[in-house]
Formats: C-alpha cells, structure tokens, sequence
C-alpha cells in the first residue's frame, strides 16, 4: 500500500557511482532518516546530459528511455545533484514530443523526480538532520539545481540544524565555477580564469570546508584549490548533513591528518 | 510595391508557414491598433495627484535635475534669475517662442537678456514648456511643434522646464492618452522627446558622469496650477 | 564587418592574457549587475512586466508581415519615406544613394549596432564621406579602429588611461599641458570636439530600439543626447533598423521600455527616449528635412518560425552579456564579430554561419544566468544547444570529441558494460591516486589537469558496494 514509507528509487548519478560513492551512502542514509526505503536500479549509468550537451540528441533520448525505464514504479527518483535532477525534470519531456507514449512517461518520471536536499525539506519536511560535524562551511550553489529548480534555501536549512557548523557565505555564492560539463576541457582557459575567480572567494570566506550538491562543480573546484595549495575540504553536503565524514575528503590523501572531524 | 519589399514579405511568410492573414485575423489586428488597451501598469504611481507631484519632484531630485516649487507662474521669471546667479550662469535665456512663456511678467528679473527661437551653438540657457510629466520615473514629456523647437531641449548645457502641476500624470499610458486626445488618434508630432535627467555617460570605466552631449543641469521650476481648493489637501 | 570568431580560442587566450583589458572588464560586474538588481528590487511588476513583453513581442512576430505593412503606411502618410533591405549590401546601397543625392560630406552617427553589422561606416568612408560616431563610446573606438566589445556600452573594454593616450593622439589642437587623467575631463574634450561635427553634419544615421506600427514613429533610447542632436540637426536622418524591431503600438512599447533601461544599465528610464515620425512640418522651427526609413532583413525572416526565433524578442539590453562568466572572463572582443555574450552566441551563427561561428555557442557552461536575467524571456542556453545539436548532424565537432562520445556512449547504453567498465576504471584510478589523494597529470585529461588536480576516486563503484552491502534490495521490480 502506497503511502507510509515511500519507496524511493536512488538516481546514483554517473560521478558519485565512479568518483565518489560514499555521497551515495550518504545520500541513502538521509532518505531513510526521511522515512523512506531506498533502492538502487542497476539498470542506471548516466542521465545523458553529456550526449545532451554535445548536440547528441539520439544518444540522449536513448540515456533518457533507459532511465525512464529503469526508474519505473518508484514513488520518487532522488538524485544527490542538481544537475541530473534538472535534466530528468526539466529536459526529458521535451525530448520526445514525437513519440506521445513515451512522452507520458518522461513527464510521469519528472514528476517523482527531486534533488536530494529539496526532497527532503520541501517534500518530507525535515527541518534538521543529526549529524556531529564541526567546522566552519562555505555553499557553492550550483547552477543548474539553482536556476533550473530553485535550490538554494533547502541545503541551508538542513545545515543550520547542525550545532556544529558555522555557515559563511562567499561573495558570488551563485556565479558559475566554470564545470560546465566538456566546457571545463574544451575551454580549459576561460574555466580555469573562472575557476580561479571562484576559488579566490572561496578562500577569502574563511571557511574549512566547501560544500556543494553537484559533484561535477565539487571535482572542479576541488581540483583548483589543491592546485594552489589550499588546505580548505571540499565534501558533497550529503556527507556532512548525514554526518558521514569519515574518509577523506574530495581530492585528499587518504592518510592526511587535518581530516579528523566528526 | 518594391521587389525588395516582395521579397522580404514573401521570405517572412514562407517561415511563417502561410500567406497574407486571413480577412478574419486582419480584423482584429486591426481592431487591436484601434483600440489600443494598456497593458500591466505598475502601482507605484497610482496615487492621488498631490502625491504623484511628490513622486515626480522625488524623482527629479534622485536623476541630479533640480526642481523647485513655485505658487503661481508669476514667480518663474524672479526664480530663474535667482537660479542663475546661483549657478553662477551668465544671465541670458533662449526662449521657446511660446505666450505662455512670453507673457510671464519678465519685469520682475530685468537683468536677463530673452531671446526666442530655436537653439543657436552658443546659448547656454534654454527655457521650455512641457507637454506632460510622468511621475512614475520623473520624466518630462516635449512634443515638437512651432512652439517647441527640439534643439532647446539638447544644445544649451543648461535647460530650464516650465511645468504645470496640471500636466503631471501617473504613467507613461495615460501621457499618451493626452496626447492623442490633443492631435487626434494615429497622429504623432516630428519627435516626442521623454527626457528623464541631464545627459550622462558611463562610457569611461563605468563611472556616471553628466552632461555628455545633452544638457548638464535640467531644472525644473513646478508650478503650481491646481484650483486653491485642491492645494490644500 | 569581418568575423574572427572562428578563432575564438586564440581571441580568448590573448584576452586572458590582456592584463588591462582584464582590469577594465572588473567594472562590468559592478557597473550592470548591482545597477540591475536595485532597480528590479524597486519596480514589484518587473518579472511579470517581462512575461507580458514577451507576449507583446511573440504577437509582433507571429503578425510581422502586416506590422510591417502598417508601419510603412505610417512613415509615408507623416512625410518620411522607406526601403526595404533584403540585405546589408542593399542597405549599404540605398544609404550611399541618398547621401550622394544630397549632396552629403559630414555623416554624423548615433549608436547603431545594425550598422556595425551591414559595416557601414567602411563603405561611407570608401565612398568618400566624412564619417563621425558620437555616442562617446562609439568616438573612442572609432579614433582606435576598433569594433565595440559590448552591445550598449562600446569602450568597456577600455581604461581611462588607455582613452587619454588616444586623445592626446588624436586631438592635435589642443593644448599638450592640458589635464585629462580624470573622467569627467575626458567627457568634457569629447563635448567639446563633437559639438561643431554635429552642427556641420548633412546626414545623420541612427539606428532604431523599437518602430511602432500604430504611428509610424522610430524610437532610440540613449543618455547622452548625441542621438538626438544627430537626428535633429542635420538635413537628412536615416534611421537603420531590421524587421523585429516592430512594435504594434505605444502601450506596447511602454511596457517593453519599462524593462529596457532597468535591465540594461539600472536606470528607471534612459535619459533620453525619443519617438520620432516622420520629417519636420511646415511649421516646425528645426528637424530634418527628409526622414528614411531603411527596413533590413539579412537574415532576420529566415530565423522566423523556426528553433531561433525567440532570438527575434531580443531588445539588444546586454543584461545576458553583463551576467555571463564567459563574459566577463574574455570580454566581447574574443566572440569575434558585431554581436558578443549570449545573445552573440545565438545570434552570430544565425547571420554569418555556424561553420564560421561554431565556437560560441560551444562556449557556455549553461549556467543560464543569461536566461534567468533576460527581460523578454528567452532561452539563451536552449538556443545555443540547438546550435550543438546542428553542428553534431553536420559533423562539425572536432572528430576525436565526436569520437569520444561515442565510445562513451556505446557504454554508457549497456548498464552491464558500463558497470564492468567503470569498475575497473575506478579501481586502476583508485589505486594509482590512493596515497597522494589526486593526480596532477592524467593521460587523455590535460585539458583538466593542466590547470587543476584531478581527485582519485575512492576505488570501487557505488553499484558494487551497494550490492555488496545492501545485498537482494537492488533491483527496481515494480509491485
């Protein structure tokens, strides 16, 4: 019977499964806090915003029927990234407007579809999370989780239930960090000017750690940062709201030190 | 008609996927161009009118013009003078050749030099009407005509506006409604210039600066042209 | 004008590189972006005023043919004339015509990006006239020959050191003692040189923000007064606009100009906005004698009905530009031609090719704040997506990316593939970058790791450790 715990679908996303899988833990953890029984399709590898991107459109639709599909009969599909989440949402209905019956089930999917943090606030109505991080936090939102599906307050609110943190905001918390996808490799420069412009005021916060809902923008400025030294940690905020913080952070040694926080 | 003119109609109806519209949609094309509707109007300067010339003199005063509240026109010519000593201006006007202007009692200030007509290179201070005012972004609306030549509003580097209390509006619709009740609907003079400040620029490095090639003061002398009853309120 | 924007990459590098065109662009980010937030935090109606000029401007459009009809009658009924310009030679043609009939020596210029487009002033000054840009910006880049590198704000690209070195080089007849390190001197000088130009002038040339069908009226928007003093001295004002700048009345267009000068610079109005009809009347003491009208289609009816025609709304604001990090990152230089930033991206393969333009829509990181700031609503990033997707079925894309893809696809299509696949990529990852935590080069990945450590993965993929440790709940039967 539908309704006491749903049964959510974990849209894993192509980066977490391969990069980093412990935000996929995590992630999991605050659903079923949220009430939830999680799986897991294998049937699921990637959203396809790269085939999207690169003007690939029959790759795309064929990404996007193999998710439709995989994802069926799920209460909700919950994505740790504001980026697939958007692209199951927002671009997949409109990629078969000459197929109607499939159509249907892209805007089904989209509609059971949500980024993790915005699932849990808007939806299930967590006001907090239980989770022993210290440290003092700085939020890089995302562009497409922000301007594609108005996610900006939700990771906020989750992380200021948490006696431990301390959140400082950047200047320019909203402005791109230069991912974008192929365009931090086709355009290498122009990212890395953008990246750079990012990671300056990413410093100039004050915090020890950086968090962001997208692993793509995680990688980036991680990457950027560690090239110029900086000891700052970046994490993905499913870490730290479900209090998983034990293995090192994005880019770090696995021996290092500094990272004994929770 | 022109074959250049074929050509781009035609290429616009190709993309278009049709033909020239349909009688039907003609009409009501027409009926919109007839009649048309205002479209979404902000509040800010639905107001009753004693406030909309507080709006308009606010608004005035935040774009770097001057404005100055007389009771009665009597008191511009005394007010223009005083105004150009102060600016340490030399005391000489260009005058759009209007009588409203021309029977102000110029007496009052017999140290100013009038002359009349159109702008000349070296005039420095130009005195105009107003056909209307919209509070909304403190903006003054000229209509050209014999008694409004353009270049007073953009040679002199000074420009001082006669406006009437009565000819201030709330938006920028209801100025055209004026309009178009005084010349007729689809009539337009050569130019109606909306001028909302001095000149600027910010062409060097971003910085605001005034008096590009246009005016650098606007002052605006508001008289009060109201019936005595209303004043009050 | 000539195009380099299919060396945008090389553009690019020179403008990271330009340690004073960088200082410059800091202004842009200040200057725009602040401006236009206060304003739309004052106006409560602004983003619904933006859903309503998208609406005006979609009507326009889906009737641009009779708009364009009833325009016309307009001008000819108030005494003005008009040509209709299939393309920027024809419109090249008729300008030269009319100035050669009068008898014309002096041009004088307003600000005019359709201009810069059809490359007018080059062939005027071919022609043998003496072609003067007033808009200061404009002046400035045209003493250094160079193109605008912003669509309202010419010079942006420019410091103020970099303008007195050019009018102390230009302007011979003043005197070299003079002081010109602050703005405002600068301002003054440019007054002052451009005043005798604009009253000896013949012609003068604007282009057109909006052209109203009802009244047959040309609308520029300006603060300077330059456009003004160009339409109104000389004997003849041609004013150069192309087929979308048609409004259907003046309610419409009030709307839309409520959200032009907020988007664009900040201001509540620009100031001055100027409806002009036709040439003077008998009884008027000043205006031109003659008004034309020169209606330019290069390219426009072609983008009509079809996946570009949102890009038709654009009312050429430059909040996109003003937004976008790419932007601010190169300037608009780099994009190569008459149009730079977003709308540039959308516009620029649209009138010059996307074989020659097919850098700029590739060089977004769909951020969308272009998108999220535009005051009539269109979908930068979904048209330049178009662009990708028209550059792939025509192989356009570099073949070692077009191979790339789809060798990740073929797997990323074959989930048991993919996974095996991946798995041993993040082990063989894992395992390489375990101590060190990241690499510092990578095969196959300068492009990352020349300008950034690449994190290691942690080693296994999450599908294998769910499976492992979350053992028989992983497979999504429907109940």
């Amino acid at each position: 019977m539908a309704g006491e715990r749903p049964r959510v679908g974990l849209f894993v996303t192509c980066l977490v499964d391969m990069m980093r899988p412990s935000v996929g833990f995590a992630a999991a953890k605050l659903l079923e806090d949220a009430g939830c029984t999680v799986e897991v399709p294998q049937a699921q590898t990637c959203c396809g915003q790269p085939a999207y991107n690169s003007g690939d459109r029959a790759d795309t639709r064929a990404l996007a029927e193999q998710t439709i599909r995989a994802f069926e009969g799920f209460d909700y599909v919950v994505a740790p990234s504001g980026s697939c989440a958007a692209m199951i949402k927002e671009h997949y209905p409109t990629l078969f407007d000459a197929d109607p019956a499939l159509k249907a089930k892209a805007d089904d999917l989209a509609g059971r579809t949500w980024e993790l943090t915005s699932f849990l606030t808007d939806l299930r109505g967590m006001t907090a999370v239980e989770s022993a991080f210290t440290g003092k936090v700085t939020y890089h939102d995302s562009c497409s989780g922000l301007r594609e599906l108005g996610v900006q307050a939700q990771p906020r609110r989750l992380l200021a239930s948490i006696p431990g943190v301390e959140l400082t905001e950047m200047v320019e918390h909203e402005v791109c960090c230069g991912f974008g996808g192929t365009f931090c490799v086709k355009y290498a420069e122009i990212s890395n000017k953008i990246v750079t412009a990012k990671t300056d005021f990413i410093l100039a916060s004050g915090a020890d750690t950086l968090l962001a809902g997208d692993l793509g923008c995680l990688m980036n400025m991680a990457g950027k940062l560690q090239r110029r030294g900086a000891a700052i940690q970046v994490r993905h905020v499913a870490e730290v709201l479900a209090g998983m913080t034990d293995q090192p952070a994005i880019g770090e040694a696995a021996d290092n030190p500094a990272r004994r926080r929770a | 008609m022109s074959s250049a003119k074929q050509q781009i109609l035609a290429s616009l109806r190709r993309s278009l996927r049709r033909s020239a519209p349909s009688a039907e949609i003609r009409a009501e094309l027409e009926q919109r161009l007839a009649a048309p509707c205002a479209n979404l109007i902000p509040q800010r300067a639905q107001l009753p009118h004693a406030e909309q010339l507080e709006l308009m003199e606010a608004m005035l005063r935040e774009l770097k013009a001057t404005v100055v509240r007389l009771a009665d026109e009597a008191a511009v010519p005394q007010a223009i003078a005083d105004y150009l000593k102060n600016e340490n201006l030399p005391p000489k006007l260009r005058l759009a050749p209007r009588d409203d202007l021309r029977r102000l009692p110029w007496d009052r200030a017999p140290l100013l030099e009038i002359e009349e007509g159109i702008a000349e290179a070296a005039d420095a201070t130009s005195l105009t009407g107003a056909f209307a005012a919209i509070a909304e972004t403190g903006t003054l609306m000229m209509v050209s005509g014999p008694e409004a030549p353009v270049t007073l509003n953009f040679l002199p580097e000074n420009h001082i506006v006669v406006l009437r209390a009565s000819q201030v509006t709330g938006t920028y619709e209801e100025a055209w409604q004026r309009l178009r009740a005084q010349l007729g609907k689809d009539v337009m003079p050569r130019a109606v210039n909306m001028i909302t400040g001095p000149s600027r620029t910010g062409d060097i490095e971003q910085t605001i600066l005034l008096g590009a090639h246009g005016p650098r003061r606007l002052h605006v002398l508001l008289v009060d042209d109201r019936p005595h009853g209303e004043r009050l309120g | 004008m000539e195009s380099t924007s299919h060396a945008f990459k090389d553009n690019a590098r020179a403008a990271l590189a330009n340690q004073t065109l960088q200082k410059a662009m800091k202004h842009v980010k200040t200057g725009f972006i602040d401006k236009r937030a206060k304003a739309r935090a004052r106006l409560p109606e602004f983003d619904d005023l933006r859903d309503v000029a998208r609406d005006i401007k979609n009507h326009t459009l889906a009737n641009l043919d009779f708009y364009l009809e009833r325009y016309e009658e307009k001008v000819i009924a108030s005494g003005g004339q008009v040509h209709w310009a299939p393309t920027g030679e024809d419109a090249v043609k008729t300008v030269l015509d009319i100035c050669r009939r009068v008898d014309a020596r002096v041009v004088t210029k307003g600000k005019s990006m359709i201009s810069e487009e059809i490359a007018l002033n080059q062939a005027m000054e071919a022609a043998g006239l003496d072609v003067v840009e007033t808009d200061l910006g404009e002046y400035i880049i045209q003493l250094r020959k160079e193109p605008p590198s912003h669509i309202i704000a010419p010079a942006v690209h420019l410091t103020k050191e970099q303008v007195e070195a050019d009018f102390r080089h230009h302007h011979r007849e003043l005197p070299s003692e003079r002081s010109l390190s602050q703005p405002e001197q600068l301002v003054a000088e440019a007054r002052q040189m451009l005043r005798r130009r604009f009253l000896e002038a013949d012609v003068g040339i604007t282009g057109a923000n909006f052209l109203v069908a009802e009244t047959g009226t040309s609308i520029i928007v300006t603060n300077e007064g330059n456009g003004d003093l160009t339409q109104t001295l000389p004997r003849v004002h041609i004013v150069v606009a192309s087929l979308e700048k048609v409004v259907p009345n003046l309610e419409d267009v009030s709307t839309i100009l409520r959200v032009l000068a907020r988007s664009a610079t900040g201001q509540e109005f620009s100031s001055y906005t100027t409806f002009s009809t036709g040439p003077r009347r008998p009884e008027d003491l000043d205006g031109p004698e003659e008004y034309h009208v020169i209606l330019l289609d290069n390219g426009r009816s072609n983008m009509l009905g079809g996946e570009f025609q949102d890009m038709l709304r654009c009312i050429r604001c430059g909040a996109c530009m003003n937004h976008c990090p790419v932007y601010h990152a190169v300037g608009g230089h780099a994009y190569g031609w008459v149009y730079p930033g977003p709308m540039g991206a959308v516009l620029t393969p649209n009138l010059i090719g996307v074989d020659e333009a097919g850098h700029l829509p590739n060089a977004s990181t769909f951020c969308g704040r272009c998108e999220a700031v535009c005051p009539m609503r269109i979908p930068l990033p979904k048209m330049m997506r178009h662009w990708r997707e028209r550059e792939f079925e025509r192989h356009l894309s570099p073949p070692a990316v077009r191979a790339g893809l789809a060798v990740w696809a073929f797997f990323a299509r074959r989930p048991k593939l993919y996974h095996f696949a991946t798995g041993l990529q993040a082990r063989l990852l894992g395992r390489l970058g375990r101590a060190a935590g990241r690499f510092d080069a990578l095969p196959f990945a300068r492009g990352w790791t020349q300008h950034r450590d690449f994190p290691a993965p942690e080693g296994r993929t999450f599908q294998q450790l769910w499976a492992e440790r979350r053992g028989g709940r992983q497979n999504g039967k429907p109940r």
